[in-house]
């Protein structure tokens, strides 16, 4: 009798086990299909034009995404350099004063703002900065870029920040170090491997955002270095491309997919090392 | 006391409403060990705090009274200016992780923006470290991150860290209650060794450990100062029945 029931105990445990093992394996499988295909369609569309030159006219063999490229390239730096600056400091700010009004109101905000749908954002860019400025622009794209990426910069430099031990801020300011220096060169130093990952996790995010640029970069056929001007971006060139019906704009799209995918990946994986690699230990 | 070189007067330290040190009047003589002593939570962390003005550091703390650091009130001084002068040593040793051996040293004045030439890095390093009785241990090893180090070691390069920008005096609070009974030694014999150059404050609720280093003991209790006197007569003949009391393991 009593073996009998182990024996079931056993079959149950092994069963259970085996369930865990098939569930994580089908919670990568979506991941290793996009990758299969986007690879599959988009590694036969790689090239040296590719990257090097701009998009031609319907019916002409070739062209590439290079203005897609400069153009994500752009935006990226512009919303990322601002929002980087605000992000670490808001952050900071929360972290250090964690019970206070202020506090709870931004933190607040800061979770709407996550939460927000990327195309209000657009929206809101549009009618903030294109309209004042009578015009599609690079800037306006990159500041609903930069205000997507804020929450994410804010979120994980507070984290980050909380985990410090408080006595290492006591050892600063007991050697008479003033606030504004501990913060400065003791707690952000030994924050930055968190915040250097929330920041390259969110140029990865903003990347591949397609609908905050739609009314905002809005896209461009040329080669553009002005800010004030339309400007192509990867996303937006696999999208107005992707739902073309013409198969060689297939093609780039597929190439330009591959780019940004590769892209990504990579700034998830850079993320680790620095996350493995910088970390302080307390 | 003829040498005070800290002492406070009416001291009284708060965390918002609540009361930890209460009117405490108390010299610490020069060039000596002077223990403060008392059960958990009787406020002889706050106490020494208020010395190097790190009580004020959390919110909602105040303190009324005066303390007189070589007879300048230190509530008028900068707060900077009080913590270059008393150094602090705290319960778990806190290196700083993204530095290595040498820039913990010289951290005092790396934070501070002050520019030292390469000699006199290497000799306040080397200096520092000899006092903090680490330097042979550590002296192959000075660009090394201080995380290989033991935690007795990383409490001896935290007093090599505080020592680095000449204090007159040093608060130790707690300075071995995370450490092994060999650290704590090593730490004990390090302190007695440091009283020739440098005036120790040590925060104790280790009676023995008083005993063993002290020259003068603080009794407090509740926030108060029970008994102030030296070691040898306190620990012998305690004039208060609470220092009795506490001596004998009535409570603690």
């Amino acid at each position: 009798m009593h073996q009998k029931k182990l024996r079931w105990r056993i079959i149950k445990d092994r069963a259970f086990r085996g369930i865990v093992v098939l569930l994580a394996f089908l919670s990568m499988l979506p991941l290793f299909l996009i990758l299969f295909y986007i690879l599959k369609n988009g590694l036969l569309a790689l090239s040296w034009e590719l990257f090097t030159e701009i998009p031609k006219p319907v019916g002409e063999k070739g062209g590439g995404i290079s203005n897609a490229l400069i153009g994500t390239f752009m935006l990226v730096c512009t919303a990322g350099v601002p929002a980087i600056f605000l992000g670490i400091a808001a952050g900071t700010y929360l972290s250090e004063h964690k019970a206070r009004k202020l506090a709870y109101w931004s933190r607040l905000g800061v979770d709407v703002l996550q939460g927000t749908p990327s195309i209000v954002i657009g929206i809101l860019a549009y009618l903030w900065v294109v309209v004042p400025m009578g015009g599609f622009s690079a800037l306006s794209g990159s500041i609903a870029l930069g205000v997507m990426m804020l929450p994410m910069i804010i979120k994980s430099t507070e984290e980050t920040l909380n985990l410090i031990p408080y006595s290492l801020k006591e050892a600063s300011l007991a050697l008479g170090v003033p606030y504004y220096r501990t913060i400065l060169r003791v707690i952000l130093p030994a924050g930055l491997s968190g915040i250097m990952t929330g920041i390259l996790i969110s140029v990865a995010r903003i990347a591949g955002e397609t609908a905050p640029l739609l009314f905002t970069a809005f896209g461009n056929a040329f080669m553009n270095w002005e800010l004030s001007k339309p400007v192509n971006a990867l996303p937006l060139l696999i999208y107005n491309y992707a739902t073309s019906p013409y198969a060689e704009w297939h093609r780039v799209a597929w190439g330009a997919s591959c780019v940004l995918v590769g892209f990504v990946l990579m700034m998830n994986l850079f993320a680790r090392v620095v996350t493995r690699k910088w970390k302080m230990q307390f | 006391m003829e040498n005070a070189i800290l002492r406070t007067q009416d001291l009284s330290a708060y965390y918002g409403d609540n009361q930890v040190v209460k009117n405490v009047t108390v010299s610490i003589p020069e060039k000596t060990i002077t223990a403060i002593m008392g059960p958990s939570g009787c406020g002889k962390s706050t106490l020494v705090r208020c010395f190097n003005r790190m009580h004020e550091m959390v919110p909602g703390a105040r303190i009324r009274g005066k303390v007189f650091l070589e007879e300048a009130d230190v509530y008028e001084m900068d707060p900077i200016t009080v913590r270059t002068r008393v150094g602090m040593v705290f319960q778990r040793p806190n290196p700083f992780p993204m530095m290595n051996i040498r820039d913990n040293v010289l951290a005092g004045y790396k934070l501070n923006g002050v520019r030292l030439s390469r000699s006199q890095r290497d000799e306040i390093t080397e200096h520092s470290l000899k006092e903090a009785a680490l330097w042979d241990e550590v002296k192959d090893h000075l660009n090394r991150r201080g995380a290989f180090l033991s935690g007795g070691q990383q409490q001896r390069l935290c007093i090599a860290r505080a020592l680095a920008v000449e204090p007159a005096i040093l608060l130790f609070d707690e300075p071995t209650s995370a450490l092994d009974p060999k650290s704590t030694a090593h730490i004990e014999e390090l302190m007695t060794e440091l009283k020739k150059t440098v005036t120790l404050t040590l925060v104790t609720h280790n009676i023995a450990q008083a005993g063993r280093v002290s020259d003068f003991i603080a009794f407090l209790y509740l926030g108060e100062l029970i008994e102030f006197g030296p070691t040898d007569r306190v620990l012998t003949t305690p004039k208060d029945k609470k220092t009795e009391e506490f001596l004998t393991g009535k409570f603690g």
